[in-house]
């Protein structure tokens, strides 16, 4: 699974590529937690367009990131998730958390291109 | 009941190797008659029962063992059987419930997953002994419900 991190002042866009299991899940908990050592990250947004696959591993990333983010005040965002991926999102409750779009929200994403 | 077709393969205990797991199990099943998002959840399932033998089983040992038998059956019945050899569950019944996790990082939605999304699920552990988790799918039975 491939990932691309952009960062604008305080937030930050990752964009996923691939499946969201245990491997990717340590990269981008190891990932967040590094930006988060060095300054408050307000938003993350997550671009799941490209995510094919997530299971509790990938959830697990999500919660924790959420949990540290939410700490400081900020919130998560996850943008373009394909429909078999909201279903386990949705399964798991994580949408009570986190804001989910099914569509990419192209006017935000444009900022980090 | 009659077994129609079957693979079995075993694999070292490493994360890459989750991946490879779950697309194996779910091209053999996509054999059945059965849709995309049969194919999806099962392969969501394996994913579960395979990450528990690395994390739980296994401490994240890369160097173990980790045996997968997959079975269509008579009657739209896939079986799938995820063995490892690791430290076993203390207690199974605590295992399955939803959020219950030995790890405090997890969310302890693996069990939960695959009692949902499959129709049968039976764990055989002895502590220091690994565990043997068996899921069933009924494909025929569920076209049935849904054409009912």
């Amino acid at each position: 699974m491939d990932m691309e991190v952009k960062q604008l002042r305080n937030t930050v866009v990752v964009k996923l590529d691939g499946e969201m299991d245990m491997l990717m899940a340590e990269k981008l908990k190891k990932d967040i937690d590094q930006r988060l050592l060095n300054k408050p990250i307000a938003n993350l947004i997550i671009d799941m367009e490209k995510v094919t696959f997530i299971d509790s591993s990938g959830l697990g990333a999500i919660i924790g990131i959420y949990k540290k983010i939410n700490a400081v005040g900020g919130g998560i965002a996850m943008l373009g998730t394909q429909p078999h991926v909201k279903k386990v999102l949705v399964f798991s409750g994580i949408d009570k958390l986190v804001n989910i779009y099914s569509n990419e929200c192209d006017d935000i994403m444009d900022e980090f291109r | 009941m009659n077994v129609k077709n079957y693979v079995r393969f075993e694999f070292l205990s490493l994360a890459e190797n989750i991946s490879f797991a779950r697309s194996c199990v779910g091209a053999f099943a996509s054999q059945m008659d059965c849709t995309l998002d049969d194919i999806e959840e099962i392969k969501l399932v394996v994913s579960e029962a395979v990450s528990n033998s690395i994390i739980h089983a296994y401490d994240k040992e890369d160097t173990q063992r980790i045996e997968i038998m997959v079975s269509i059956m008579e009657m739209g019945i896939l079986e799938i059987i995820v063995k490892d050899y690791g430290k076993g569950i203390e207690d199974i019944k605590q295992a399955l419930k939803p959020a219950y996790s030995t790890d405090p990082g997890r969310m302890g939605l693996g069990f939960t997953f695959m009692k949902s999304f499959m129709d049968e699920l039976e764990i055989i552990s002895q502590p220091g002994e690994g565990t043997s988790v068996r899921l069933i799918r009924n494909f025929l039975a569920r076209a049935e419900k849904a054409h009912a």
